[in-house]
């Protein structure tokens, strides 16, 4: 027994002064990264090769939001699947729901496709509108706000610094937003073809135009029927571009490539989805310069 | 909108000939330049004013107007099989083991409705979640309570209390709902050593280690002893009691673990079966004393980038352990040879370890082998030579074993058709080829990926 217990304080962590940031997507692990400094520890409970509907409430993250001081979610029913049990799992009572440690993202943007009728046979509809916020890089700059905001409440003897480090980011983000304005402008009116309604907020920002989806319905994988109708649209209407995530497989988005000759381009979706996207400037410069090479 | 930028090329406009008499076009520029800025400032405060106006409109309108909206999310689970079976499945019944009474059946002949199960569950304040699964039993018209319990929410260092009737914290698969198996059923051992599936009344404490490299949890179960291998036995206190601990965590990002193991022990009274004596007669025998159980149980997942969208395999195995020791009273009620008490004890075991393969998305396919093994089990009354070994059928040294294969398909998230073949030896010297086609849907509320 002695020997037990000798173990398991082998196995606690040193006590470091740094706030536990449990993120469930790696753009808000990044975000609290940007804005908290080396004050934060963020762990992001997923990858950019991983879909963020599909995951299990698996030992490794109970044990992560244990710890957590404050957990950062896109919500809006993003994560049902699995947050759900993480938070009734987890025996931490500072960030369940309605507490300064739980941040729901998506309660800070105005969200789009929310549905006028909500019923399963459209597919995994999620009836408080979509869920992929942040490829509106507006939509970081208001998450950042309140999340810097609840960094400076929960930790109040560093307030000055984490309202340094939001001035920091206000500042460089406008400017990173005034120059992708710039550059997305030929993107402008550009017909796209997508793979999950993940893109949507992006397609909005960059006034682009979605003409299809891969995904018969959301959540539903693409089926040969559905890709033949795909095909004979895009004879009819071709789009300029098929993009998928790095979470999907290219397979459905070539077949419909090669047969329609429209470019077909992955995009990194978020923090961590290629080389480039190693934080969110990454993530957005990435994101625009591949669609504009095959826009071209 | 249109009025601004009228009014900004207006401003535009008369500015340029005030200044068209200087040479100096750099400061026209400039002057310009300012006004574009300013037409962009206010283009953006009136998105913005429209974007407040637009989030207002939507959630003033998603606003519900009655008591409705803090309803509990509700689910209901449906499922249908029609079963083609070999032997009957009313006389199944798993030899050298003592019969649990538990609902250890394969499905019906033919088409049958499975149980439906309808569930509720919403936090109660902010310091409880409530959650409610009642199946309903198409048959005798019985809705049973599966799980109906509370648990907190507001208690700090990895605490979780559990209070009601739950599915007891044995082993892996007795956690999950049976919409939630990978089978038609239950593994072998779950039928023997559990009855089926093991719901406990009672208190569950559970503690979250706080590690981060890896998830440790111990817990502590303490409940009435409502069914096998517990007997209901009218008493206060306490009539079962289950420790059990996991280790769990990733390995890289392709692999997922988790290992437990549960100690549960009762003392039950009077725990009635019946069994067929050497004169044919159907005789009630109880036993009385200690029953010990031990469930060893192993999880391993992988998904490639940890993404089980395309592929993914789950390996699942547990072994249980059983030691009862006691007193077995045969023939309580006299029908036969008269009743007599002598001692008994038993010492079984029994596995399962099966794969569930999903080579690409929504279609899975699955195999399970199931072992047995009676072990020993020595009667006083047999050794004594009061009775023999012939008025004890059931409890006769069989080892059942079970070979399962499955195909399913999911197109969706909330349905699943399943077809199943496999060839059971529960029953000595009777194999049973049986074949399931099955469909199980959910409504309602979004189910939960437990691991």
């Amino acid at each position: 027994m002695r020997i037990f217990f000798g173990f398991l304080v082998f196995l606690l962590p040193f006590k470091v002064f740094a706030l536990n940031v449990f993120a469930c997507e790696p753009e808000w692990a990044s975000l609290a990264q940007e804005l908290g400094g080396d004050k934060v520890s963020a762990f992001a409970a997923t990858t950019a090769k991983q879909d963020p509907h599909r995951i299990e409430a698996r030992p490794s993250l109970i044990a992560r939001i244990r710890g957590a001081d404050l957990v950062i979610c896109s919500g809006s029913e993003l994560e049902i699947g699995w947050l759900p049990l993480l938070f009734t799992q987890s025996g931490n009572d500072r960030i369940q729901l309605g507490s300064p440690g739980y941040i729901e993202a998506s309660q800070y943007v105005v969200k789009l496709e929310v549905p006028r009728v909500v019923d399963r046979a459209l597919g995994d509809v999620h009836p408080a509108g979509n869920p992929h916020i942040h490829l509106d890089p507006r939509n970081i700059q208001r998450v950042a706000d309140a999340v810097s905001g609840r960094l400076a409440e929960i930790d109040p003897g560093n307030a000055d610094f984490y309202r340094q480090r939001a001035d920091s980011f206000r500042d460089r983000w406008q400017t990173a937003i005034k120059r992708w304005q710039q550059e997305a402008a030929p993107l402008k009116g550009v017909a796209i073809v997508v793979y999950h309604k993940d893109f949507s907020y992006f397609i909005n920002w960059a006034s682009m135009r979605e003409v299809g989806s891969l995904e018969p319905k959301p959540g539903i994988p693409p089926t040969p029927s559905h890709l033949a109708e795909l095909v004979e649209q895009m004879k009819r209407n071709p789009a300029k571009v098929i993009v998928y995530s790095a979470y999907n497989n290219p397979g459905a988005a070539q077949f419909l490539s090669e047969r329609a000759t429209i470019p077909t381009v992955m995009m990194p979706f978020t923090v961590g989805g290629t080389d480039r996207a190693k934080d969110l400037f990454g993530l957005f410069d990435d994101t625009i310069e591949r669609l504009l090479k095959t826009v071209k | 909108m249109a009025c601004i930028r009228w009014c900004a090329m207006a401003l535009a406009m008369a500015a340029v000939p005030a200044y068209a008499q200087q040479p100096d076009t750099a400061k026209l520029r400039e002057e310009i330049k300012q006004l574009q800025q300013r037409l962009d400032e206010l283009e953006k405060k009136q998105q913005e004013t429209e974007n407040t106006a637009v989030q207002a409109a939507q959630q003033a309108s998603s606003r519900p107007q009655s008591e409705s909206a803090l309803n509990p999310a509700v689910s209901a689970i449906l499922n249908g099989v029609y079963g083609n079976l070999q032997r009957d499945p009313d006389t199944y019944r798993l030899n050298g083991f003592v019969p649990t009474l538990g609902d250890v059946q394969p499905p019906k002949r033919g088409l049958s409705l499975g149980e439906s199960e309808l569930g509720f569950m919403a936090n109660v304040d902010h310091l409880f979640r409530g959650t409610l699964i009642a199946s309903i039993s198409p048959d005798n018209d019985a809705i049973e309570v599966e799980e109906g319990y509370i648990q907190t929410l507001a208690l700090s260092h990895g605490f979780t209390v559990k209070a009601g009737r739950f599915f007891s914290g044995i082993g892996y698969q007795n956690q999950i709902h049976a919409h939630a198996w990978d089978f038609t059923d239950a593994p072998l051992a779950m039928k023997a050593f559990l009855g089926g599936q093991l719901n406990e009344d009672g208190v569950q404490v559970k503690w979250v280690a706080p590690l981060t490299a890896v998830y440790v949890d111990l817990g502590a179960e303490f409940g009435r002893g409502r069914a096998f291998p517990a007997s209901d036995r009218n008493k206060n206190g306490f009539g079962s009691s289950n420790l059990f601990g996991h280790v769990g965590g990733d390995i890289g990002t392709d692999y997922f673990w988790q290992t437990g193991l549960s100690y549960y022990s009762t003392s039950p009274q009077d725990r009635v079966y019946t069994d067929l004596d050497s004169t044919g007669t159907s005789v009630d025998n109880s036993f009385s004393g200690t029953s010990k159980l031990w469930v060893l149980d192993g999880i391993l997942k992988w998904a490639p980038d940890g993404n089980a969208t395309y592929r993914s395999l789950k390996i699942q195995g547990e072994y249980f352990h059983r030691k009862e020791s006691g007193t077995l009273t045969y023939d309580t009620a006299g029908a036969s040879l008269g009743a007599m008490t002598d001692s008994y004890a038993s010492r079984q075991s029994g596995w399962y370890a099966q794969a569930v393969y999903q080579f690409m998305p929504a279609w899975r396919v699955g195999y399970r082998y199931d072992q047995l093994n009676a072990g020993t089990t020595t009667l006083g009354l047999v050794d004594s030579g009061a009775l023999t070994a012939a008025d004890f059928p059931i409890l006769g040294a069989y080892n059942p074993k079970r070979h399962t294969a499955m195909v399913d398909w999911s197109p969706s998230e909330f349905s699943r058709i399943r077809l199943q073949v496999a060839r059971d030896y529960a029953r000595q010297g009777e194999p049973d080829n049986q074949i399931f086609l099955q469909y199980i849907v959910s409504l309602g509320a979004h189910g939960a990926h437990k691991f």
